[in-house]
């Protein structure tokens, strides 16, 4: 913000020219309706020591200049206020370093809101924070940061920009673990090769006494992988103990540490059980512990992956701005950035944040956020979007949206979200979970009474082993980790090809769609009339025809003129300059271009001036037969010919529509046109069936209908005009909202207008909700069936018991192997994509 | 039936009547704690094999923010959800994790870990 002294020439009473002036640009909105520019800042003339004002409708910057010693500028701001004009605010967060006591907190907020132009002041000394409110173009962080210095504190950034960086905070968990799991691996080795002396015979010749104290050594080895190693389980169990609960590392440590105590007891008091019996197995113990320490690590190394789309999508972001403060440049971190900062933008650069070019112009590749595929043309008062790229031109722009307010962070908020939501598919493994762990506890307790009571001896060894193998081998891992793992890569999977799903439930609802009902214009076509033919008649030239009209049609107004006037300019025709131009509503216009008197009309228009179609009347009958609007053509009286004018199917409409049918998804358009049109749009693109002459209040009820089918259904259209019929469908799918994403109310929002979008938004629904089905039965189907196994259940018929390493083995990479399968879905690919040039999604 | 059966089987079905009590047989509103008032509602919950406190209650209307500090190093809590509002957050040990919520309706929005294990409760009235 500008507050340079400037010279001024204007002189108005009680105003002072010799006085030093200060100049201050505000931004200022207006009531809508209000008449800018006009009246706008009179009151402010007639304050004492008030020089010029100037206010600009389009970017809505009032500049003004006054005489800092004669005027406040509260007195100021209360007159904008007055003349109905809204201040433009900035939030700023602070910390604020050595807040002790209560009057330290009114002190600081003292100290800022004696600035002038700092509307809001407050600290919490709990979060040891400033947050203040000011009008743009007054204070500035620089001296809000001065204020809070002067005042005897020091100043940190806030709490959002100090976060620990969640990817050396993971490393660090890695490596971790990995430590853990080496050295329960090192203990293993000594600990096995004495537990099996029938496969390692190394121990065989030594006497039982001496074994007595290698098994007493072991013990306390494995006592301390049991601690350390397993310590996060044996504490984790004991956390959860106080809470009443019980999870996975109930489980491991209650498995783990029934081992090991019953280990140490037959090594200290052998004559407790019969020989057979009185076998220690600490092997149990280290192995089950490195093998699940190691399952969380690749676990934890899998995980990390999930995230991958959010990460991109960040990635997407500027991350540092150029920002004009104080009249001079600053290279700043994109977070740093405040609403109301004037921001330079150089060509090749990325925007850091949405705002309005006040100086400047260029063009700009908006594809990664509004899907757009051309660069867009922009000047002075456009808005431009942050994350996207600056082409060709040099701008400055005074940033509206920042932090979390940008689109781009409303876009990363909405994928989170979603990835954070829940399925209706998981309510049964949610039911279980809360039931699981004890249920398990109780399964071994009755598998170490079936084997005491039943079992062949040494009753007690197997006893053991079946209720510690029961323990180790239930994963309740596994079942919580089902569905939000494939969710997370699932929706960040669509975010990547701008097809935002809005959470669990409306995936789920769309990976099972049997009707697509579409809505026209707009989705299935253009939305925008265009050109369609040239019919040229008594002997004119097409060329000649088209130059002529759209010179006559640059003067008009009708929507249907300017699909006539980029023809010319696509076939490089020039404009010639056109007189008397007269437009009658409801039949035409005309005009006189190059001296030569052009009509275009309907029939109607051309009887009136006694101009004979011929057989043109019966082109243009069939033109409107296929949906397109025509209009006849006469010069100096006679007829020259017709142009027909249509609202064209987008380019991809038809082979996404077939695409839907392949994937035996019946298609339906609804529309507000007359059948014959409908019908040349439906079939041109391939759609199944018609719904025209739909009132906009009759599209719901038409989707009612079709759902009282049977079928799920979806409805794509735009998230405005269609909202009521995208809100009735089981799926609403808005499409080509560009920015304003967040505020739709759609269940899959589609970034770029491409129906191909469609086609993958359903696809990838399907592929996950499969992904997430083979998870939770992998994982109901491992416990279920291991869980049994564990008890002895294959005994009397194998004659062995499953032995408790493997069942740590089992356990350990269940929960990898779900993480894995929920991985698979980052090379998920869209059908829409496989083969052929039509993909122009990210190939990777 | 012999001395060491009878002994086994009484400890095991004590057992399991105890493993059912004890996690089952709890009454289900764990500690309940008001979010302090102000402009902020604000609370700190440790994390430790379960929420402490478990049941939050602030008003509708403000913004709430809740304060995570994960004080253990078990896998089990690394991560808190809240599926209603669409809110997660990785939690490391040690260090306070701000989650803000503003849910729009009253109601209770249920919180829990990554598996469903450890879960809590945030009411809005």
């Amino acid at each position: 913000m500008r507050r340079d002294p400037v010279e001024t020439t204007s002189a108005t009473t009680g105003f002072n020219p010799a006085a030093l002036m200060s100049r201050i640009d505000f931004q200022v909105r207006l009531p809508s309706g209000a008449a800018p520019a006009s009246g706008f800042g009179s009151a402010l003339t007639t304050l004492r020591g008030v020089g010029s004002v100037h206010y600009n409708g389009s970017s809505g910057i009032l500049s003004l200049d006054y005489e800092a010693e004669a005027t406040d500028l509260a007195q100021i701001l209360a007159a904008i206020e007055a003349e109905g004009g809204r201040l433009v605010c900035s939030d700023y967060r602070i910390g604020v370093k050595g807040i002790h006591c209560a009057s330290c907190v009114s002190r600081i907020e003292g100290a800022l809101k004696a600035i002038p132009g700092v509307l809001e002041a407050v600290v919490n000394p709990a979060t040891e924070e400033a947050a203040m409110t000011f009008v743009q173009g007054t204070a500035s962080p620089a001296s809000l940061e001065q204020a809070i210095e002067a005042s005897g504190y020091g100043v940190e950034p806030p709490e959002g920009l100090r976060d620990a960086k969640p990817e050396a905070e993971k490393d660090r968990a890695y490596r971790r673990l990995m430590r853990r799991f080496i050295f329960a691996l090192v203990v293993s080795i000594p600990v096995v090769l004495a537990s099996y002396p029938e496969i390692f015979p190394f121990f065989s010749g030594v006497d039982a006494g001496t074994m007595r104290i290698l098994w007493l050594g072991i013990g306390a080895l494995t006592l301390v992988v049991l601690l350390w190693s397993g310590g996060d389980f044996v504490l984790g169990a004991w956390n959860a103990l106080g809470h009443r609960t019980a999870n996975m590392d109930t489980l491991i440590a209650s498995g783990t540490l029934t081992a090991w105590i019953f280990s140490m007891l037959v090594t200290l008091f052998p004559s407790l059980l019969p020989q057979k019996a009185a076998q220690p197995f600490f092997d149990v113990v280290s192995v089950v512990i490195a093998l699940v320490v190691l399952g969380q690590a690749l676990e934890l190394r899998a995980k990390g992956r999930t995230g991958e789309a959010i990460k991109k999508l960040m990635g997407m972001q500027a991350r540092t701005a150029r920002v004009l403060r104080d009249g001079r440049e600053e290279e700043l971190a994109v977070e740093e950035v405040l609403v109301g900062d004037v921001v330079i933008v150089r060509p090749g650069e990325k925007i850091p944040v949405d705002g309005l070019i006040v100086e400047g112009s260029s063009t700009i590749d908006e594809s990664m956020i509004t899907g757009e595929s051309l660069p867009v043309q922009k000047a002075r008062g456009d808005e431009v979007i942050g994350a996207t790229i600056n082409a060709t031109g040099a701008f400055r722009f005074r940033a509206t949206k920042v932090g979390k307010d940008t689109a781009l962070a409303q876009i990363v908020k909405l994928v989170e979200s979603a990835q954070n939501s829940k399925a209706p598919i998981a309510r049964m493994a949610d039911l279980v979970s809360g039931y699981f762990v004890p249920l398990v506890m109780i399964l071994a307790i009755i598998a170490f009474m079936l084997w005491f009571n039943f079992g062949p001896a040494p009753r007690v060894s197997f006893a053991l082993v079946s209720a510690v193998t029961v323990l180790i081998i239930a994963c309740p891992c596994a079942l919580g980790l089902a569905t939000p793992m494939s969710l997370m890569v699932g929706i960040g999977k669509g975010a990547e090809r701008g097809v935002l799903i809005r959470s669990g439930e409306a995936l789920q609802n769309a990976g099972g769609i049997g009707i697509v009902a579409f809505d026209k214009t707009g989705t299935i076509t253009k939305g925008k009339p265009e050109l369609t033919d040239i019919v040229t008649a008594g002997g004119f030239e097409r060329t000649e025809i088209l130059a002529l009209v759209a010179s006559l049609e640059d003067a008009s107004e009708h929507p249907l003129a300017r699909a006539i006037v980029d023809a010319a300019l696509r076939e490089n025709i020039a404009l010639r300059a056109s007189e008397a131009f007269e437009a009658v509503p409801g039949y035409g216009a005309r005009a006189r271009v190059s001296g030569r008197g052009v009509t275009i009309g309907n029939a109607a228009f051309m009887a009136a001036s006694a101009t004979e179609l011929g057989p043109l009347e019966k082109t243009a009958e069939r033109l409107s037969g296929e949906g397109k609007t025509a209009m006849f053509i006469s010069i100096d009286g006679r007829a020259a010919g017709l142009v027909a004018v249509a609202d064209t199917v987008k380019d991809d409409s038809r082979t996404a529509i077939e695409r839907l049918h392949r994937m035996g998804i019946r298609t339906v358009m609804i529309t507000g046109d007359n059948r014959r049109t409908a019908e040349a749009i439906a079939r041109a693109v391939g759609i199944d069936e018609v719904l025209a002459e739909v009132r906009p209040e009759g599209k719901s009820k038409e989707i009612a209908e079709l759902k009282a089918e049977g079928r799920r259904v979806a409805m794509v259209g735009d998230g405005i005009n269609d909202a009521p019929a995208l809100a009735e469908a089981d799926i609403g799918i808005a499409i080509g909202t560009g920015t304003d994403v967040a505020i739709e109310a759609s269940d899959i929002t589609l970034i770029r207008g491409s129906l191909e979008d469609v086609v993958t938004a359903i696809d990838v629904s399907r592929t996950t909700l499969r992904n997430i089905k083979q998870n939770l039965f992998g994982a109901f189907f491992y416990n279920a069936l291991g869980v049994p196994i564990a008890m002895g259940i294959l005994y009397p018929f194998s004659g062995t018991l499953l032995s408790p390493l493997i069942a740590g083995a089992a356990m350990a990479f269940s929960s990898v192997t779900v993480v894995a399968n929920a991985n698979r879905l980052r090379y998920y690919r869209p059908r829409a994509y496989e083969g052929g040039a039509a993909g122009h999604g990210r190939k990777e | 039936m012999s001395l060491d059966l009878i002994l086994v089987n009484a400890v095991g079905l004590a057992l399991i009547a105890l493993i059912a009590w004890f996690f089952w047989g709890k009454p289900r509103t764990g500690m309940k704690a008001a979010a302090a008032s102000g402009e902020i509602q604000e609370i700190s919950i440790a994390v430790k094999g379960g929420y402490t406190p478990d049941v939050i209650v602030a008003k509708l209307g403000r913004p709430i923010r809740l304060r995570f500090t994960r004080r253990e190093s078990s896998a089990c809590s690394e991560k808190v959800v809240f599926p209603d509002l669409g809110l997660a957050a990785d939690l490391p040990e040690g260090v306070e994790v701000v989650i803000d919520a503003k849910p729009d309706k009253a109601g209770v929005y249920d919180f829990r870990c990554g598996m469903g294990m450890l879960r809590g409760k945030l009411i809005v009235e």
